[in-house]
C-alpha cells in the first residue's frame, strides 16, 4: 500500500512556466466545479422563498437565520433519521470489519480443504450486485417480520467481500517472523488475531473501517425498501421526505435538509482525509 | 485482483484433492483435541499452516472464523441469485400467494416488448458515458494533480470530497443547480445568451443531466486511483524519453499510458459494476422519467418490482442483466489480460 508515496526520482524540479499556468487554470476550474455546487446548496439554506425564485440568481442570502433548518427540523423527524443512520452504520460497518477481519485471517493462516473455493465464493460475490437479489431477500427479510427493524436494515448487507479480500492482500504482506514469535508464545489463533495481528494492521483497518462506515452511511436503496416508517429511517432515505411534501418543491428547506445530511461527512471527510484516501486507493494499488 | 481463472479454480475440485491430503499426511501423528490449541508450546507449533499438527483443529477453527461471513454471503447473495433466475419463470405480484409458472414467458415479454430497446440505450449511453467518460476526465484530473503545483493536496482532497457524499443528497443538490429558471446552469447558460435547456421535462436532457450529476460524483475515485498510479511511474523513464527528445505528448501516450495499463483494467470493472448499480442518483432526480429518459434496467429492475410490483418479470430482467454483466466482465478479464502488462 502506501498509494501517496512518491519515489526518490520524483524530486527533480521542472521549469516550464507557460505549462505552469495553464496547470494552475486547469486547478481552478477543477476545483471550482467540484465546490460551487456545494456552495450553492449552502448558501441555499439560509435564503428565503423570494431571494431563492429570482432571476438573475442572487448569490449570496440577505441574512443568514436558520428558519429554513427549523422548518426541515419540524416537517420531518431528522432526530431519528440520525439516530437510526449512526446506528445502523456503527453495527453494520463494525460487524462487517469484524467478519472481514476473521474470513481473511481464516484463509491467510488457516488450512482447511476447501479453502480456495471458500476464497472464490467470496470474492465471486463482489460481482452480483445487490438489487440482483433485492427481490428474494425482500421477500425473506418481509417474511421474518424484519420490515422497519435495524436487523432488517443490517444483516441481509453485512457479509464482507471487499474488505476481506482487502484484508487478505494485506496479511499475506505481514512479516512472518512475528507471527512465529506469537505462535511460539502459545497464543491461540484469537489472540493472534487481536494482540498482534490488527495492531501492526492498524492503518489499513482505519482506512477500511473508514470507507465502510461512509458507504453504510449512503446505503439508499435498501433501507429504502425495508423501512416505511418516518421514524425508522435513515437520513438519505428520510431527505426524500422534504422532496415531495406538498407537491412543489422547497428548495429552502430541501436545501437545508441536505447541508444537514452532507455536512458531517464532509468535516469527517476532510478531518480523516488521509485515512480515507487510502482506504479508496488500497483496492485500486493491491489490483 | 485474483483472475477469473483463480475463481475457476476455486470452484473445481482438481487442485484442492492435493493440497487436502498433503495435510491429511502431515498430520497423522496428530492426537485429537479442540480446546488445547491455546496451551501448547513448542518450537514444532511454528505459525505457517505446513507444520500445523492437528489439521482438523484447522478445519473446525476455519469454520469458526470464516463460516459466520460465508453463511451470510450464501443465505443473502447465493441463494437468492438463484431464487431469481426460479422467480424469473413465474408470473408473480410481490407480496402475492398466487404464482403462475409462465417458463420463458417473462424473457419473451421482456425482449419483445416496445419499451425494450428504449430502455437498453438508456443504459447503454448512460454506461459508456460515466465509465468512458469518468476514465477519461479522471485521467485529466489525475494527471493535473500529478504536476508539482501548489495546492494540489488540496485541490487533490476536494475533488475527491463528493465521492463520499450521499447520492441521494447529491441528487436533490443538483437538482437545484439544474433549475431551468432559478439555477446556476440557467444563470451561467443566460449568461453567454443561451437559453436553459429543459432539464427536468425532456428525456435526452434529463439523461444528460444524470450522467453529469454520475460523473460530478464519481470522478474523484478514477482521479484518485490514477493519481496514485501515476506517481509510481519512475521518473528517470519519463527524463530519458526527454533527453532522446521525445515530445511529453508522446511520452505520455507510449510511456505511461501503457504503464497504465493494470489500473485502467481495474478502474474499467470497478467503474462499470458501480455504474451499472446506480440508483441513488435517478431516484432522486428523475425517478426514471421523464417519459422513462432515464431508466436504466437497474432502474427498470426496481420500478417493476417494487413500484409495479411485477416481481416475476423484474426477475428476468434481474437475470438478462446479471447475464450480461458476467460475459463483459470475462471478456474484460480474458481481453485485457492479454494486452496488459503487470
Amino acid at each position: 500500500m502506501a498509494p501517496t508515496r512518491t519515489s526518490p526520482t520524483t524530486t527533480t524540479p521542472r521549469r516550464r512556466q507557460p505549462l505552469q499556468l495553464g496547470g494552475y487554470l486547469g486547478l481552478v476550474l477543477a476545483i471550482a466545479i467540484m465546490v460551487l455546487p456545494l456552495v450553492w446548496m449552502f448558501l441555499a439554506g439560509f435564503k428565503e422563498r423570494d431571494e431563492i425564485y429570482t432571476v438573475p440568481i442572487q448569490w449570496l442570502p440577505e441574512a443568514y437565520d436558520l428558519s429554513n433548518y427549523a422548518a426541515a427540523l419540524a416537517a420531518v423527524p431528522f432526530g431519528n433519521f440520525f439516530l437510526n443512520s449512526t446506528i445502523t452504520t456503527v453495527i453494520g460497518a463494525g460487524l462487517k470489519m469484524l467478519l472481514g477481519l476473521t474470513t481473511a485471517y481464516a484463509v491467510v493462516f488457516l488450512e482447511f480443504p476447501f479453502k480456495k473455493f471458500v476464497f472464490g465464493l467470496v470474492i465471486f460475490a463482489l460481482l452480483v450486485p445487490q438489487q440482483i437479489v433485492m427481490i428474494p431477500n425482500f421477500t425473506l427479510v418481509a417474511s421474518l417480520g424484519w420490515i422497519n427493524t435495524y436487523q432488517g436494515i443490517i444483516v441481509p448487507g453485512l457479509a464482507s467481500a471487499f474488505g476481506t479480500f482487502l484484508f487478505r492482500q494485506h496479511f499475506l504482506t505481514l512479516p512472518i517472523s512475528i507471527l512465529e514469535a506469537a505462535a511460539l508464545d502459545g497464543a491461540s489463533h484469537w489472540t493472534r488475531l487481536w494482540r498482534f495481528i490488527v495492531p501492526i494492521s492498524a492503518p489499513t483497518i482505519a482506512a477500511v473501517a473508514l470507507v465502510s462506515i461512509v458507504s453504510e452511511w449512503n446505503e439508499y436503496l435498501w433501507p429504502l425498501l425495508v423501512v416505511d416508517r418516518a421514524d425508522m429511517m435513515t437520513l438519505p432515505v428520510g431527505l426524500t421526505l422534504l422532496q415531495n411534501n406538498d407537491g412543489v418543491t422547497n428548495w429552502g428547506v430541501l436545501m437545508a435538509g441536505t447541508v444537514l445530511v452532507t455536512v458531517p461527512v464532509l468535516i469527517a471527510f476532510f478531518a480523516l482525509q488521509k485515512r480515507i484516501i487510502a482506504g479508496l486507493t488500497a483496492g485500486g494499488v493491491t489490483g | 485482483m485474483p483472475t477469473i481463472e483463480d475463481l475457476h479454480s476455486g470452484l473445481g475440485r482438481g487442485p484442492h484433492r492435493g493440497t487436502a491430503s498433503v495435510v491429511a499426511v502431515t498430520t497423522k501423528a496428530s492426537s485429537a483435541g479442540i480446546v488445547n490449541t491455546v496451551s501448547t508450546p513448542g518450537v514444532r507449533r511454528a505459525f505457517t499452516p505446513r507444520k500445523k499438527k492437528k489439521p482438523w483443529k484447522s478445519w473446525l477453527l476455519f469454520l469458526l472464523f470464516a463460516g459466520p461471513n460465508v453463511a451470510l454471503l450464501i443465505v443473502f447473495t447465493y441463494k437468492p441469485l438463484l431464487q431469481s433466475l426460479y422467480y424469473s419463470t413465474l408470473q408473480w405480484n410481490l407480496g402475492s400467494a398466487a404464482a403462475i409458472p409462465v417458463g420463458l414467458g417473462n424473457y419473451v415479454s421482456w425482449f419483445t416488448d416496445p419499451g425494450t430497446s428504449r430502455v437498453v440505450t438508456v443504459t447503454l449511453i448512460f454506461t459508456v458515458a460515466t465509465v468512458g467518460g469518468g476514465m477519461v476526465i479522471g485521467l485529466l484530473f489525475a494527471v493535473l494533480l500529478n504536476r508539482k503545483l501548489h495546492g494540489r493536496g488540496a485541490a487533490r482532497t476536494i475533488v475527491v470530497a463528493p465521492y463520499v457524499l450521499s447520492g441521494v443528497a447529491v441528487g436533490l443538490l443538483w437538482l437545484f443547480v439544474f433549475d431551468p429558471n432559478f439555477g446556476i446552469t440557467a444563470a451561467l447558460l443566460d449568461a453567454i445568451g443561451v437559453a436553459s435547456p429543459p432539464w427536468y421535462n425532456d428525456p435526452h436532457w434529463a439523461l444528460v443531466m444524470v450522467i453529469i450529476v454520475y460523473l460530478w460524483k464519481n470522478v474523484g475515485y478514477v482521479a484518485l486511483i490514477y493519481l496514485a498510479a501515476l506517481q509510481s511511474v519512475p521518473r528517470d523513464l519519463l527524463e530519458a524519453a526527454s533527453l532522446d527528445g521525445a515530445s511529453p505528448m508522446r511520452a505520455f501516450r507510449n510511456i505511461v499510458l501503457p504503464l497504465l495499463g493494470p489500473t485502467t483494467f481495474f478502474l474499467s470493472i470497478t467503474t462499470l459494476l458501480s455504474s451499472l448499480q446506480s440508483f441513488d442518483i435517478i431516484q432522486a432526480m428523475t425517478k426514471g422519467g421523464p417519459l422513462e429518459g432515464t431508466t436504466t434496467m437497474m432502474y427498470q429492475i426496481y420500478q417493476e418490482g417494487f413500484q409495479a410490483g411485477r416481481a416475476g418479470y423484474s426477475s428476468a430482467v434481474a437475470t438478462i442483466l446479471f447475464a450480461v454483466l458476467l460475459v463483459v466482465t470475462l471478456i474484460q478479464m480474458k481481453y485485457v489480460e492479454k494486452r496488459v502488462h503487470y
